[in-house]
């Protein structure tokens, strides 16, 4: 048999039937829902007279509309509790499991699947999401669909698909202390460009990934997207398997052993072959910034902002320009000096019990600059809010005068009453600093957890550790 | 999904070239959770003069008498005739949702947008190609003669009205035979029910936890 790269065996153990066309009949062992995405889906059920296909491979759970504070008082915004009312009926229909806005399990949806256990390594994966890319952290086969699709998966538990090429990028070395997920994925973004990945599955590879956590790997795969590829992926070792166990949807006792054996085969073979393949050197990757309105542009925390006059091409030449005007930047400046209106800490790139740790460790005995607006931390899901009050985190975010929120998307699309104002600038770890991605004429700078509670603190841009550099 | 087989109906010539999915939906009316009902609000800056929203009585707002879909010669128009690159920018299925509950099931343009094409056949919508010249023509005939009506049969894969033209389009087999099964990409797939039946039984054995 011919060598196989991860996203073929992915891909070879869920074809139903090849079409004549080239296109294939694809099984999706399991779909996520949220409140976007998914009313037409279920309605269209319904008016076809369909029923799910297999229910238990459905789980859902609002999060794009759910507020960060006062739960007790229900959604106010009538317009978003509409969306929400309509997952909750359509699941209690329809008899989908659902994590309701009261329950401790909600959260954004791209983190709450691998925390139940619900994202397993060797399956196929979607949700009506670009940012479904994140359980490719699995070694799991996971991309995000139109809602036409997410009908099609509910009534049949199947797509249609045509395959990706294969993209393999290796990041070997050692990384510094301080650079993190966030910082190789902007990295990596930056190299390739935004279109890079286009038509591609990406697997990661190289030995700084697999140094990663799974929380790491979330955050790298969560982000092939914004690189152009509809999946990204890791392959399965122990770090995986170590995750996995023992979560609630994970398997069993009874099948543990059986699906271990089964998951160590999700990893490319040595001869596979890439039809292209990217290498960076992780010794050279610093703590990033994103200084304009696409994950594409960024740069190292020590850099200055770059000029667009020494770009050559005309067309990218124009898009810098643009782009520093709406950020408000100059060319030529240190990134270091521009000061930070506000600060996100949370998304499905960055909220997990590690990111919250990272920013605790650097807000620990420090204080929020006054200069700051508002600095935010917006857990996951409601475990790992519970989890890292029990850490004490929220104590040391809270005294540093980070604010302490319920878990959602919240600030990273705006979609709930969490924005920002025009021209307010923002360190956040989303992944999208598309123009008024988080509110109209927002200002969005890409950062990791650390990166961002630094800038909260000094008040500005700057390098960690924060220890003699502050003021 | 609806069949298409052969219609006749009045045709609506929109005179521009690149109309994008945000003129034919806005973006204020995407946080509707119904695929349906849509239609009032097609090309809603285009036809209403003041700034719609989601859950006004569209009946009481002023209508732009200028536009071509609000002159009364075109009551009922189920066939849009259309230019260059129709249906561009974002990919909300939105678009051909807002048509399809307008009452539109044909739109002829010299080029479409492609997520926008592709999304049609999902809702059951029959983008035609034509030359440009051949539009040209028949943005003519529809402006002279009132109550023009043109003759759609997908069967033949033709084009023909009572003054005699008769057209012949393109379109690939499989989309054809989509549309007039009135087969959804569900219905499809639904098919081979007995394929994936086979697939979860085989898979049972190797991944039982799933
Ligand atoms: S956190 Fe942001 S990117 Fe992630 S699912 Fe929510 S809105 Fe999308």
């Amino acid at each position: 048999m011919s060598a196989k790269t991860l996203y073929d065996k992915l891909w070879d153990s869920h074809v139903v039937r090849e079409n004549d066309d080239g296109t294939s009949l694809l099984y999706i062992d399991r779909q996520l829902i949220h409140e976007v995405t998914s009313p037409q889906a279920f309605e269209g059920l319904r008016l076809a007279n369909r029923k799910p296909w297999k229910l238990s491979a459905n789980l859902a759970t609002p999060d794009h509309n759910v507020p960060t504070t006062d739960r007790d008082q229900g959604i106010t915004d009538p317009v978003s509790k509409l969306q929400v009312d309509t997952l909750d009926s359509n699941c209690d229909n329809f008899g989908i499991t659902e994590f309701k806005m009261d329950d401790i399990r909600q959260g954004i949806v791209h983190v709450v699947s691998p925390e139940q256990g619900a994202t397993l390594p060797g399956m196929t994966l979607v949700c009506g999401d670009s940012h479904t890319s994140t359980h490719g952290a699995f070694g799991t086969l996971a991309f995000g669909v139109g809602t036409s699709e997410v009908e099609h998966v509910l009534a049949t538990q199947c797509l249609i698909q045509k395959k990706s090429k294969n993209m393999l990028v290796e990041v070997n070395g050692q990384l510094d202390e301080h650079v993190t997920a966030k910082d190789v994925i902007l990295a990596i973004i930056g190299k390739i460009g935004t279109a890079g990945g286009t038509g591609y599955a990406i697997e990661f590879a190289g030995d700084a990934i697999r140094s990663f956590s799974m929380e790491g790997r979330m955050t790298l795969s969560n982000m092939a997207i914004e690189a152009g590829a509809r999946a990204g992926m890791v392959a399965v070792d122990d770090t995986t398997i170590e995750y996995v166990k023992g979560r609630p949807y994970a398997p069993s006792d009874e099948h543990w052993e059986q699906a271990v054996q089964y998951w160590k085969n999700f990893y490319s073979d040595s001869d596979a072959l890439f039809d292209k393949t990217v290498s960076l050197d992780a010794a050279d990757i610093k703590p990033q910034v994103t200084w304009g309105t696409s994950p594409e542009m960024t740069m190292a925390i020590d850099e200055l902002i770059p000029d667009p006059t020494n770009e050559s091409d005309p067309v990218k030449q124009e898009g810098m320009k643009a782009a520093l005007k709406y950020m408000g930047l100059t060319a030529g400046e240190p990134i270091s000096e521009v000061s930070v209106d506000v600060v996100f800490i949370g998304s499905c790139t960055n909220s997990r019990i590690e990111d919250i740790r990272a920013a605790a460790e650097v807000a620990k005995g420090n204080k929020v600059s006054s200069s700051i607006k508002q600095a935010l931390v917006v857990p996951g899901s409601g475990l790992i809010k519970k989890q890292a009050e029990e850490e004490g985190l929220d104590k040391i975010l809270t005294t540093a005068g980070f604010e302490w929120r319920e878990p959602g998307c919240s600030m990273c699309l705006a979609m709930n009453a969490d924005r920002l104002e025009p021209q307010e600038r923002c360190a956040s770890t989303s992944n999208r600093n598309f123009e008024g991605r988080q509110g109209q004429g927002g200002r969005t700078h890409l950062v990791s957890p650390a990166m961002a509670a630094a800038a909260a603190i000094a008040g500005h841009f700057i390098d960690i550790p924060l220890t003699n550099k502050q003021g | 999904m609806e069949k298409f087989t052969k219609m006749t109906a009045i045709a609506v010539p929109l005179d521009r070239a690149n109309v994008d999915t945000d003129a034919i939906i806005p973006k204020q009316f995407l946080k509707s959770i119904k695929r349906s009902g849509f239609g009032p609000n097609l090309f809603d800056e285009w036809r209403y003069l003041d700034h719609g929203e989601p859950g006004m009585d569209n009946s009481t707002r002023p209508i732009n008498t200028d536009f071509v879909l609000n002159k009364p010669r075109y009551n009922g128009a189920r066939i849009l005739l259309a230019r260059d690159n129709f249906g561009c920018g974002s990919s909300r299925e939105h678009a051909p949702w807002a048509l399809e509950d307008y009452g539109i099931r044909v739109i002829i343009a010299p080029s479409f947008a492609d997520i926008f094409y592709n999304n049609c056949f999902k809702n059951g919508l029959l983008p035609i190609i034509l030359e440009e010249q051949t539009i040209d023509e028949l943005f003519n005939m529809v402006f002279e003669n009132e109550g023009f009506e043109l003759t759609v049969d997908l069967e033949l894969k033709k084009i023909t009205s009572d003054s005699g033209i008769s057209i012949d389009f393109e379109l690939d087999q499989f989309r054809r035979h989509c549309l007039l099964e009135g087969l959804d990409e569900i219905g499809l797939t639904l098919e081979h029910a007995d394929d994936i039946r086979a697939y979860e039984n085989k898979q049972k054995e190797i991944t039982p936890w799933l």
